[in-house]
C-alpha cells in the first residue's frame, strides 16, 4: 500500500501547533468542499483531508503517525513495521465528520482494527430499514432525447460479517427516463443501503449533463451558437442547423442582430410541456484574404455609412 | 445473488413535477427528523408548496438542497442561516457560470 504523508497533504511543516493544523483543515475543507468547489478532483481531495486530519488532529494518532518517522515519501510502497503501535492506546473516540469508510488502506492499517468503524457516523438511532443512498451521474444530451442505458459504478460501505465496514463496488446498467433534464432525479427502489430485518434502501441519482461540443442546456431549454455571415444576417436567409433530432431549416429573418435568439417551439428537451431549443446567432466576418475581398469591404463602407461607436460620444 | 460478468438492467423512477414529496417522505429519504427540516423552511432553505403542513409538497430538488446543507454543517461548522446563505451563493454562482457559458467565455 502507499504512504500517505498526511503533513504534505495538509500542507502544514511536521512541527505545526494543533491550532494550525485545525486552521489549514478549516481552510482547505472550504477550499476542496465537494459541494462547494468546481475542481473535478475536490472529492479525492476533500476525502483525502478529512482523513489526515483525522490523525493530526488527535494528539494519541499523530504521535503513533510521527512514530513512524520523517523517512517516507507520500506515493512510497509501505508496509507497517511490526510492532510499530505498541504502547499506544486509542481511546477511538476521536471519529467525527469523515466519512471513516473512505478512509485508505493505509489509514486502515494503521489505525482501523483499534479504532474501528462502528462508530460510522452516519447512522441516526435503530431503523430496520436500509438507508438511502445518493450518487450523481453524467449524461449527454441525446440520452435526454432519446432515452437510453448508462452503466454506473457505485460505492458504498458495506458491514463484513466480522464487523468491519468495506467499501464495495457495484455496477448497475440504469435506464435514463427521455425528457430527463438537468438536477432530476432518478430513484431506484431497494438498490440503496441494506436492510436490517427489513427492506433495503432507495437510491437517488441526481444527473448531470455532460458538456456537449454544440448544445447546451438551460433549464429545459437547450442553446446551440449558430455562426451567420454579415449578409445572412441583414438580408435574412435559409439555413440548416443541427438539432439533437436531426437537421433542420432554419428562416432568418431581414435585420437580424448578433446575439440574436431565433426559437424552435417545443425542440428543447422532451416532456410535458417539452422545453424550447434555441438558435443564438453569431456574426462571423468573411475574411478579408484577397483584393476582390477587401474592395467589397470599401465598396461596402462607402455604401453604407456606419459609426458603431456613436453611442459612446467620440466621433469616428 | 447475480451472476459475475452480467450487469443487472434496472429501471428507476423519474422524480419530475409530479413527484412533489411530503414532509414525512422528504424527512425519511434524508434520514432526519421532520422537526430539522422545519427550521430548515424557516430559514428559507426548503420552500414548500401549500398553506398547512399537513398538506406540504416539496419539490423533489429538496433532496439535495437538504443534503448540501447537511454536509456544510457537519463538515465545515457552519449554522443552519450561514448554510442557507452558502446554498444561495452556489445557487447565484451556477446561473452566473451558465450564463458565461452562454456567452461563450467559458467551455
Amino acid at each position: 500500500m502507499e504512504f500517505k504523508d498526511y503533513y504534505e497533504i495538509m500542507g502544514v511543516p511536521r512541527d505545526a501547533t494543533q491550532d494550525e493544523i485545525k486552521r489549514a483543515y478549516r481552510k482547505l475543507a472550504r477550499k476542496y468542499h465537494p459541494d462547494v468547489s468546481k475542481d473535478p478532483d475536490a472529492e479525492r481531495r476533500f476525502k483525502e483531508l478529512g482523513e489526515a486530519y483525522e490523525v493530526l488532529k488527535d494528539p494519541e494518532k499523530r504521535a503513533a503517525y510521527d512514530r513512524l518517522g520523517s523517512g517516507w515519501k507520500g506515493g512510497q510502497e509501505f508496509r507497517p513495521p511490526p510492532g510499530w503501535d505498541t504502547g499506544f492506546e486509542f481511546s477511538g473516540g476521536g471519529f467525527t465528520s469523515g466519512d471513516a469508510s473512505a478512509f485508505s488502506d493505509f489509514f486502515e492499517s494503521l489505525f482501523g482494527h483499534r479504532a474501528g468503524f462502528q462508530g460510522a457516523a452516519r447512522h441516526y438511532g435503530f431503523r430496520s430499514r436500509g438507508e438511502d443512498h445518493f450518487a450523481r451521474i453524467e449524461i449527454d444530451i441525446e440520452d435526454a432525447y432519446q432515452g437510453g442505458t448508462r452503466t454506473v459504478t457505485l460505492q458504498a460501505p458495506e458491514t463484513t460479517p466480522d464487523g468491519h465496514v468495506r467499501l464495495r463496488q457495484r455496477s448497475l446498467k440504469v435506464k435514463i427516463p427521455r425528457g430527463i433534464g438537468p438536477g432530476q432525479q432518478i430513484r431506484l427502489k431497494g438498490q440503496g443501503g441494506q436492510g436490517v430485518n427489513g427492506p433495503a434502501g432507495d437510491l437517488y441519482l441526481e444527473v448531470r449533463f455532460r458538456p456537449h461540443p454544440l448544445y447546451r442546456v438551460e433549464g429545459r431549454d437547450v442553446c446551440l451558437d449558430v455562426p451567420v455571415t454579415p449578409t445572412e444576417a441583414a438580408l435574412g436567409a435559409r439555413i440548416t442547423i443541427p438539432t439533437p433530432t436531426g437537421p433542420v431549416e432554419l428562416k432568418i429573418p431581414p435585420g437580424s442582430s448578433a446575439r440574436g435568439r431565433l426559437r424552435l417551439k417545443g425542440r428543447g428537451l422532451p416532456g410535458n410541456p417539452a422545453g424550447d431549443f434555441y438558435a443564438v446567432l453569431r456574426i462571423a466576418l468573411p475574411p478579408a484574404d484577397s483584393e476582390a475581398a477587401r474592395a467589397a469591404y470599401r465598396r461596402l463602407a462607402e455604401a453604407v455609412p456606419f459609426n458603431p461607436r456613436r453611442h459612446m460620444g467620440v466621433e469616428r | 445473488m447475480r451472476k459475475s460478468g452480467t450487469i443487472p438492467v434496472v429501471t428507476g423512477e423519474l422524480l419530475d413535477e409530479s413527484a412533489w414529496l411530503s414532509l414525512g417522505e422528504l424527512a425519511r429519504i434524508c434520514s432526519l427528523d421532520a422537526e430539522y427540516l422545519l427550521e430548515m423552511v424557516e430559514e428559507g432553505v426548503l420552500e414548500p408548496r401549500g398553506s398547512e403542513m399537513r398538506a406540504w409538497r416539496f419539490p423533489p430538488a429538496s433532496i439535495s438542497r437538504v443534503r448540501v446543507v447537511v454536509h456544510l454543517r457537519r463538515d465545515l461548522g457552519v449554522n443552519l442561516a450561514g448554510a442557507a446563505l452558502a446554498l444561495d451563493l452556489l445557487d447565484e454562482m451556477d446561473r452566473l457560470h451558465a450564463r458565461l457559458r452562454s456567452l461563450g467565455y467559458e467551455e
